[in-house]
């Protein structure tokens, strides 16, 4: 071939593949209208009033406490943290576009909106939801089918199911684990060892009592509770006899009505038959019907308030990646509970378990619009205010949302259920490369803890990393924005909103700008790749803020 | 939150240590006469003799290996199914055919045959194994390793003193002591070690941390002056991974070090790499080595199955002990070999043996522990689960730590503000030496 023909095919190519990449950075794709959202809804009185009340029971706490809240957070900080709360990864450049380009005042509430009807957020959810009911091991072969309880979570989350009626569908569940995937949540506990057992109902006691109530009954399972508590090993035991009908047979999960549950208690010389009875409100239990389907209805009664507690406080926890009550699962019936708690509780049942309207209503708060620091660094934060809300809590992300976050910031468009399926498969190999390397928190989602060395030894020297950072055009935002950027500000300005959601301070801003002059030699994508290495192994990155 | 040390323990007069007995009794001549001077006597003899172990190295039998395949064979038994027995070196020690390598060293092993367990499930009975109590929901445990490494100093060690290779998905974990006591994973030793070599020439990476403490100064401001060691753990976790990093003590990982005649004697599989890496990172000052062989949950075609783990195993334990005797560091390493549990004495229609957690069998080397020695014993017809001598989970661990120096009745205060031993167990005198 002709050298000039050569020539003006790559001329050609090079054009188009820079003419893509600048119409990436500089075009808007407009999102998928957020139907749900209608500026009016955010300032009518009816849901205002329950936000200011719950903003009103932190603030009577802070000054009880003596403590002062911090200011205000950025739109784009908070828009980082439901980011990450919603969908497991920090905010595309694409989309940090859209949301700079919304001029209303609600334009929290109006991205908040978007993730709602966004698919991940239903997917997300779900992963997170099964961890606590089903959690991350594969269960048993054959009758267990974590993926289709998974899927079926997603879908009762996008239609935003009420969640009373989704947890009743989980505990009185009957049928094929396949065809009717809630089943899994009773198949789960099968051990296959040992064959002439059916669902363990003990293990079921003990989800059906942290998961939907948020109480540890499960912790006097093999004695009474000798740290002065009030739960003895029968309340447990009585707990764990409305699963003990539940059985296989030819036609998946049945009850057996002629199954009696007897357990030997501790000091006891035999076995006792023990007859199902729920540990409180017992006036909240009907009277007829399945055992199971008795126990649904107590557990999701409007008045059983331990329910409606343990849910505002998951989603909480979802949202600051804290719960309002720590430990997640271990909320007292009696109280004292933590501000807001019982507002959003009896919002919550009022409003028929509405998940949404609670995400919605947390979103709205003041506490969660609270930067993360002081403004005057010569007065930082305090532990006080950090453990009373009045600052955002600065906690580890997840090491799915870690992993998530670095393969977000290596594209500007949005890594989604639109994008390319080549796009989604490699997301899916290199996010589960990742976890096994950085590892996974399991069920223990919230527990509070700092960097690891191995954590560090992956992301400075990792394949990720390094992957998604290196001179790579087409594959990587670093080389691709430098690539386009007129000038090394705004190319630094675009690494920052596409790693970090912000813009660098005028400090980081002289700083780099001085370094990417410093050396005339080294090639703009070069720099590009060490500032993407540096951001992506900032404390910054690494949590949530 | 860090855990901390009771001084008194939790105040049981069997909880009291030497020292604190010292400090009590002033009137030293006094003391012969007096119940604390019975205490001291008692406590003095249950001191370790000589000098205390200083690491652990713990061959994880992942799934649960067959008693009667591997330890505590029962050849003339209906139980055994066929599985032979062979003499060893020690008088009147059996183990089950294939350990011929380990048979020679076998004055220098004890073997526990009445290890009785209340978990059955793998997950839990691994927790149980590692930690040496039951998975309790309010807490998390440490395990072996992160105690040791909890409780012995750390001086002059850059790599990571608590290492997991080739582990499965419950790799020993720090509990409540943090997650800087997780074991340090590395996979087949014949692989350089994962994520520790530089992406970058030695200049970038020293830009980078320059540029680096840039974005760190910023996310500093207005947050505490000390988030970094009181929170975060993230530059303190960095500046630990750099010295990893450019550590001469790499190089034990590295097996293809060693002499060719070596590496044959450990067997050319990923877990004899494994024990010839185990060896090497002892030498260098690790204090605990765990390495698994994955496999032994033999539900079906079990004798095939447990000989091709016991041909890996075999060597590669005998090796072990042979080199640390070779360079003096078998008194001062405890090894232990063991899984989850055991397996069902009868077999099942596919020819598997199913979890049996009531009287199953673990080997234990060195660290001032007797040799050629055989403690308990299970039931030759396999009908009855209690086995004479029975040995809890709790126990070992008790005996373990004592080996290595440590108070295992010492209460650490926990996160959620209730006391825990170290071990709950018992010292079982009779495996260590006179």
């Amino acid at each position: 071939m002709k050298h000039w023909v050569r020539n003006a095919v790559f001329l050609i190519f090079w054009l188009a593949a820079t003419g893509l990449v600048i119409g990436s950075l500089v075009k808007i794709r407009p999102l998928t209208d957020t139907k749900a959202f209608k500026e009016s809804q955010f300032t009518d009185s009816e849901l205002r009033q329950v936000v200011d009340r719950v903003d009103e029971a932190f603030a009577s706490a802070w000054k009880t406490n003596g403590v002062e809240p911090v200011g205000g957070a950025t739109d784009l900080a908070i828009a980082r943290r439901l980011s990450l709360a919603l969908t497991g990864t920090i905010p595309s450049l694409e989309e940090i576009r859209a949301i700079e380009s919304h001029s209303g005042e609600q334009r929290v509430q109006w991205w908040l909106s978007h993730l709602l009807e966004d698919r991940r957020y239903s997917d997300y959810l779900a992963e997170r939801f099964a961890r606590v009911v089903v959690g991350v091991e594969d269960g048993p072969f054959i009758v267990y089918r974590r993926h289709r309880l998974v899927s079926w979570l997603s879908d009762q989350f996008a239609h935003n199911r009420p969640y009373d009626e989704l947890v009743r569908d989980l505990i009185a569940s009957e049928g094929i684990w396949t065809t009717k995937p809630e089943v899994n949540f009773i198949t789960v506990t099968i051990d296959q060892n040992n064959k002439e057992e059916g669902p363990d109902e003990q293990k079921l006691a003990a989800r059906v009592s942290r998961a939907f109530l948020g109480l540890r009954i499960d912790c006097v399972q093999c004695h009474n509770d000798f740290l002065g508590g009030k739960w003895k090993q029968e309340n447990f035991h009585q707990l764990a006899a409305f699963f003990n009908r539940a059985e296989m047979s030819m036609t998946g999960v049945r009850d057996n009505a002629a199954k009696e549950y007897e357990y030997r208690y501790l000091g006891k010389p035999e076995k006792q038959l023990v007859t199902p009875k729920v540990p409180f409100n017992e006036a909240l239990l009907p009277e007829e019907g399945p055992l199971r389907t008795r126990l649904a209805a107590w557990v999701t009664h409007p008045d059983n308030r331990p329910f409606a507690r343990a849910i505002v406080n998951r989603i909480s926890a979802l949202l600051f990646n804290r719960p309002l009550h720590a430990p997640v699962d271990q909320i007292s019936l009696d109280g004292p509970f933590p501000p807001g708690m019982e507002i959003l509780a009896d919002d919550l049942i009022a409003h028929k378990f509405d998940i949404q309207r609670l995400i919605r209503i947390l979103v709205a708060t003041r506490v969660f619009q609270l930067d993360s620091r002081t403004a005057d660094p010569g007065h930082p934060t305090t532990s006080a205010q950090e453990a009373q809300f009045a600052s955002f809590p600065l906690t580890r992300l997840r090491p799915e949302q870690v992993g998530g976050s670095i393969l977000q910031s290596a594209k500007l468009k949005t890594i989604d259920a639109n994008s390319h399926v080549f796009v989604r498969i490699m997301r899916f190999f290199q996010q589960n490369d990742f976890l096994k390397r950085y590892g996974d928190m399991g069920e223990d989602e919230f527990a509070a803890g700092g960097g690891t060395i191995p954590q560090r030894l992956v992301m400075m020297n990792g394949n990720l990393v390094h992957e998604r950072t290196k001179q790579d055009l087409v594959m990587n935002s670093a080389t691709r924005i430098g690539a386009v950027a007129p000038d090394d500000r705004t190319a630094i300005e675009t690494a920052y909103l596409t790693t970090l959601t912000r813009r660098p301070s005028t400090e980081e801003q002289i700083y780099f700008v001085a370094r990417f002059k410093s050396d005339p030699k080294v090639k703009r994508s070069e720099l590009m790749e060490d500032l993407f290495w540096t951001l992506l192994n900032s404390t910054e990155f690494s949590w949530n803020h | 939150m860090k855990a901390q040390s009771t001084e008194f323990g939790c105040g049981s007069i069997n909880h009291i240590s030497r020292r604190t007995l010292l400090k009590l009794g002033g009137a030293a001549g006094l003391m012969w006469l007096t119940p604390i001077s019975q205490m001291l006597a008692r406590a003095d003899e249950n001191a370790p003799k000589g000098k205390p172990a200083r690491s652990v190295i713990i061959l994880w039998m992942a799934g649960g290996p067959s008693q009667l395949e591997t330890f505590d064979p029962h050849p003339d038994s209906k139980i055994s199914f066929g599985t032979k027995a062979i003499k060893t070196a020690a008088p009147g020690v059996k183990l089950a055919e294939g350990f011929g390598h380990l048979a020679e060293v076998m004055n220098d092993i004890t073997l526990v045959r009445s290890v009785v367990s209340k978990e059955a499930d793998h997950e839990r009975a691994v927790y149980n194994m590692k930690t040496g109590y039951r998975p309790n929901p309010t807490v998390v445990h440490p395990s072996i390793g992160a105690v040791v490494c909890h409780e012995l100093d750390d001086s002059g060690m850059d790599i990571p003193r608590h290492i997991s290779i080739l582990p499965d998905q419950w790799p020993a974990r720090g509990g409540y002591l943090g997650g800087q006591y997780d074991a340090f994973q590395i996979f087949d030793p014949k692989e350089p070690i994962q994520d520790v070599a530089l992406q970058a020439p030695q200049e970038r990476l020293d830009q980078r941390m320059k540029d680096l403490s840039v974005l760190e100064h910023a996310f500093g401001r207005g947050r505490p002056a000390n988030l970094d060691a009181n929170t975060t753990l993230h530059q303190i976790a960095m500046s630990r991974a750099l010295k990893i990093m450019s550590s001469a003590q790499l190089s034990a990982f590295d097996v293809k070090q060693a002499p060719a005649a070596q590496r044959a004697a450990y067997g050319d599989t990923p877990f004899g790499r494994g024990c010839l890496a185990a060896l090497r990172l002892i030498e260098t000052g690790v204090r605990c080595v765990e390495v698994t062989l994955n496999g032994w949950d033999t539900h079906i075609n079990n004798h095939a199955a447990q000989r091709k783990n016991v041909d890996m195993l075999d060597p590669a334990f005998a090796a072990l002990i042979l080199d640390l005797k070779a360079r003096n560091l078998f008194d001062s390493t405890v090894v232990l070999c063991g899984g989850e549990f055991g397996r069902t004495p009868k077999m099942n229609p596919v020819g598997g043996r199913d979890h049996w957690p009531y009287s199953f069998s673990i080997a234990m080397a060195g660290g001032g522990l007797r040799g050629g020695h055989i403690h308990g014993s299970s039931d030759p017809t396999g009908e009855s689960k209690e086995p004479e001598k029975p040995v809890t989970v709790q126990d070992i661990h008790a005996s373990i730590q004592h080996t290595l120096g440590i108070q295992y009745e010492k209460e650490l205060m926990t996160p959620v503000g209730r006391p825990l031993a170290l071990s709950d167990g018992h010292l079982i005198k009779e495996l260590l030496k006179a």
